[in-house]
């Protein structure tokens, strides 16, 4: 087996992207994300590739969209301030249906807000946050090792389905360490016949392009790609289950918060409790299945989240709203304890909603 | 199951964060499951600072911690914040070179350490944190004192090998120290 | 029968949708007799603006990508980092360049990205119909400035190769105009120039071609042209305003 090593949430995004092939790094300061800039600014000289401080995180993320085009794997990464600058280049992206990685580690909003970690940019994230109808696949890691290895695997993605996958982190998983192994695997390499490569006169131009300005052929645009979406929906949510079983209370949470719930479910099931959690991986496809499963056999539904209550919206759709779903949520850098889920779920525990 | 939940909290600039990542990497070389988790931002640049270290034969759940078996504060309002956090049995670790305060909890165990005078006299002003951590090796069967030098080779880039035997003289003072 | 005109061949067989008198089309005409010329057309990637030209990208016959609003020199930078191989060219406006695009522009020059750039300045935003642009000169009447540009209430137009001359940055910048016949024959030598510099290595060469809008102007194409000469030129005079290797060259 592969070596553990100690890393930080970031460097690991930035070591995984190098391992999946990534080579081109655009981004611009922001905390708390800097470790992946400056990780990428230390090793890209080092291995041939490109780490380049734009001037904004507008020219970042339009630099991604030329690099992008010109058919190779492409990174940017920013924090929330951060990626409502790159709204605009993330819609162009969608638009051109190129590839693209961009990491949010999510700190406190609106407006400049804090520094300290934050969930709130989950309806940015899965909801567009960019104009016009489009989707991104949205990451969540819970742990270091999944600051890696969903970064690999949202390369992938973006790639199979030519369309941006946004890994949604926050400020404690970016900041923390833990151990971490890489497996030594070669990157997937996918054919891009619509890269910009220069025509060598061999054949007719490629266009990278999202301007349709008739109305009908744009219209067939979105059509055509919300059924590459719906595609997406059908094959790639990902999500963990623990103490599922027999729960008769399911908390959902994902990424930091994942994590201290579990803990809060550990506790109630020492109490007797029966509570288990639904971690949700991909934020968009939401794991929509599983929870709709679930509302047939749990009498109730808890949201933690570090917002004002974001995916709750997307709890009570994927349940048909068959259960009462209750928020449990800090914000604005407030994280929950423990303690404060597991009253949350004692009183789901007693009917009160 | 045994988890180990250890907050170390000081100023800026006390090597609050290097004394986590020293006990994480011991961890990591004990086998365990291992959390470290700073606190980052403004508040580093010569503010406080605190850092939450896990070390677990489970895997770890949350990496913030709110109740800690283990409280090494190296200034007074770090112990005054959490002093009362610590969980009954837990240990508190004070620097009483810097700290006058006595603790008042008759359900934990406190270890005074002068470890910044101590530092200072043996010429070695910028390491009391790790002067703690020596002691706190030595009442932590989990991690032990050997490997140290592992984790401390690890720790210390090449280009200040200097840096190497004074962590490992600052763990051997802690280790050592006796009332 | 001998031919005597062509269409170059880095341009498609799409018609222009540019307005009549519209410069556009001539120097489009000047790009691609230079990717003729050149022999680059298959190695070229040009970057289209938002504005007037938008839709460049489908009458070079070249890859080309449709870049946002301002943003076409930051895009030209994904790609030619990528490809350094390539030749990377963007083909932008005053409204795109020197208004929303300026911090683009400016850090692509500062960075002496090895891109050509060819900025079209005639005072006016085309495509939307007719507002003032930030190179509007003073007194200028658009559809914004209904009573003439008042410097005391927007500000100044921009000098774009003057404020660009002075970064250490860039390799060259230079401005033209497609007035007439001699201009025209300029303008097509200095933006084979900028191009000849990319594939040099040389680094960011900028070509500010002084141009028309008789649409918006509300003029005739050759009132028009009459106009770059007696009010545009004056404020914007013609000149090459940095040559790094040249100078280099004098003073050896």
């Amino acid at each position: 087996m592969a070596e553990r090593i100690l890393m930080k949430g970031n460097e690991a995004i930035a070591e995984a992207a190098i391992r999946a092939g990534c080579r081109h790094y655009f981004g611009y300061p922001i905390t708390p994300q800097t470790e992946i800039a400056a990780y990428m600014a230390k090793k890209m000289p080092k291995i041939g590739g490109v780490f380049l401080q734009a001037e904004s995180e507008i020219a970042s993320i339009n630099m991604v969209y030329g690099a992008s085009a010109a058919g190779l794997r492409v990174m940017t990464s920013s924090s929330s301030p951060g990626i409502s600058l790159k709204a605009e280049g993330l819609s162009y992206i969608a638009g051109s249906d190129i590839p693209a990685l961009v990491v949010n580690v999510q700190r406190g909003g609106p407006g400049l807000g804090g520094i300290q970690p934050s969930q709130s940019d989950y309806f940015q994230a899965t909801k567009g946050g960019g104009h016009g109808d489009y989707r991104m696949i949205v990451l969540a890691p819970a742990s270091v090792q999944e600051m890696a290895s969903l970064t690999i695997k949202g390369f992938d993605l973006a790639d199979k389905y030519s369309m941006t996958t946004m890994i949604l982190a926050d400020g404690t998983i970016g900041q923390m360490m833990e151990p971490i192994t890489f497996e030594d695997a070669e990157p997937t390499v996918y054919e891009k016949p619509w890269a910009l490569t220069g025509t060598e006169c061999k054949r007719k131009h490629n266009v990278v392009n999202s301007l349709y300005l008739k109305p009908d052929e744009l219209e067939k645009k979105n059509f055509e790609r919300f059924e590459k979406y719906a595609e997406i929906e059908k094959n790639e949510a990902m999500w963990e289950e623990y103490m599922m079983e027999d729960a008769e209370i399911c908390v959902v949470a994902f990424g930091i918060t994942s994590r201290i719930a579990k803990n809060a479910v550990a506790e109630a099931r020492k109490a007797g409790i029966k509570v288990g959690l639904i971690r949700p991986i991909t934020l968009w496809p939401f794991p929509t299945e599983v929870l709709r499963a679930a509302a047939d056999k749990v009498k109730a539904f808890i949201s933690v989240e570090l917002s004002m209550g974001q995916m709750i919206e997307d709890v009570k759709l994927a349940t048909e709203s068959k259960k009462p779903v209750t928020l449990c949520n800090r914000a604005g850098g407030m994280i929950p304890t423990p303690d404060e889920v597991l009253s949350a779920i004692q009183k789901a525990e007693k009917g009160e909603f | 199951m045994k988890t180990t939940e250890i907050l170390i909290a000081g100023f800026g600039g006390q090597g609050i964060l290097f004394s986590g990542k020293f006990l994480a990497y011991k961890g990591l070389l004990e086998e365990l499951q291992v959390s470290w988790l700073p606190s980052y931002g403004p508040e580093m640049r010569g503010g406080t600072a605190n850092c939450n270290v896990i070390l677990s034969d489970t895997p770890v759940g949350s990496p913030i911690i709110t109740a800690p078996n283990v409280l090494i504060a190296m200034n007074l309002p770090s112990l005054e914040k959490y002093v009362d956090s610590v969980v009954a049995g837990g240990q508190i670790y004070v620097d009483s070179s810097l700290i006058d305060l006595k603790v008042e909890r008759d359900d934990v165990e406190v270890f005074y350490i002068p470890a910044t005078q101590i530092a200072k006299e043996e010429g070695i002003a910028t390491l009391a944190n790790m002067i703690i951590v020596g002691h706190l090796l030595e009442n932590h069967p989990e991690l032990s004192f050997d490997g140290a030098e592992t984790v401390v080779d690890k720790l210390v880039p090449p280009k200040k090998a200097a840096l190497k035997d004074l962590n490992m003289k600052a763990l051997s003072l802690g280790k050592n120290y006796k009332k | 029968m001998a031919i005597v005109f062509e269409k170059p061949k880095a341009l498609t067989d799409a018609p222009f949708h540019y307005c009549p008198g519209c410069p556009h089309g001539i120097i489009h005409r000047l790009v691609a007799e230079t990717m003729d010329e050149l022999g680059i057309e298959g190695k070229a990637i040009g970057v289209a603006p938002v504005g007037c030209a938008v839709m460049a990208y489908d009458y070079f016959a070249c890859d080309m990508i449709e870049a946002a609003h301002g943003r076409a020199p930051a895009v030209a930078t994904g790609i030619k980092r990528c490809r350094p191989d390539n030749i990377v060219f963007t083909y932008q406006g005053d409204g795109d360049l020197a208004s929303i695009g300026m911090a683009e522009t400016v850090h692509a020059a500062a960075r002496n990205e090895n891109i050509t750039v060819i900025f079209v300045n005639n005072a006016i935003y085309g495509m939307t119909g007719g507002q003032m642009a930030p190179t509007s000169l003073p007194g200028q009447v658009t559809q914004t400035s209904p009573y003439g540009r008042d410097v005391n209430h927007c500000g100044w137009p921009i000098r774009v190769s003057e404020m660009l001359a002075t970064l250490e940055g860039p390799e060259y910048i230079t401005r033209v105009a497609v007035n007439n016949v001699k201009n025209v024959r300029n303008a097509k030598k200095a933006i084979k120039k900028a191009f000849q510099n990319q594939i040099e290595g040389k680094g960011f060469s900028l070509v500010e071609v002084v141009s028309a809008c008789p649409t918006n102007w509300g003029m005739t194409p050759k009132q028009a042209l009459e106009w770059i000469e007696s009010d545009m030129l004056p404020y914007y005079p013609i000149g090459v305003y940095k040559d790094r290797s040249a100078k280099e060259d004098a003073a050896e």
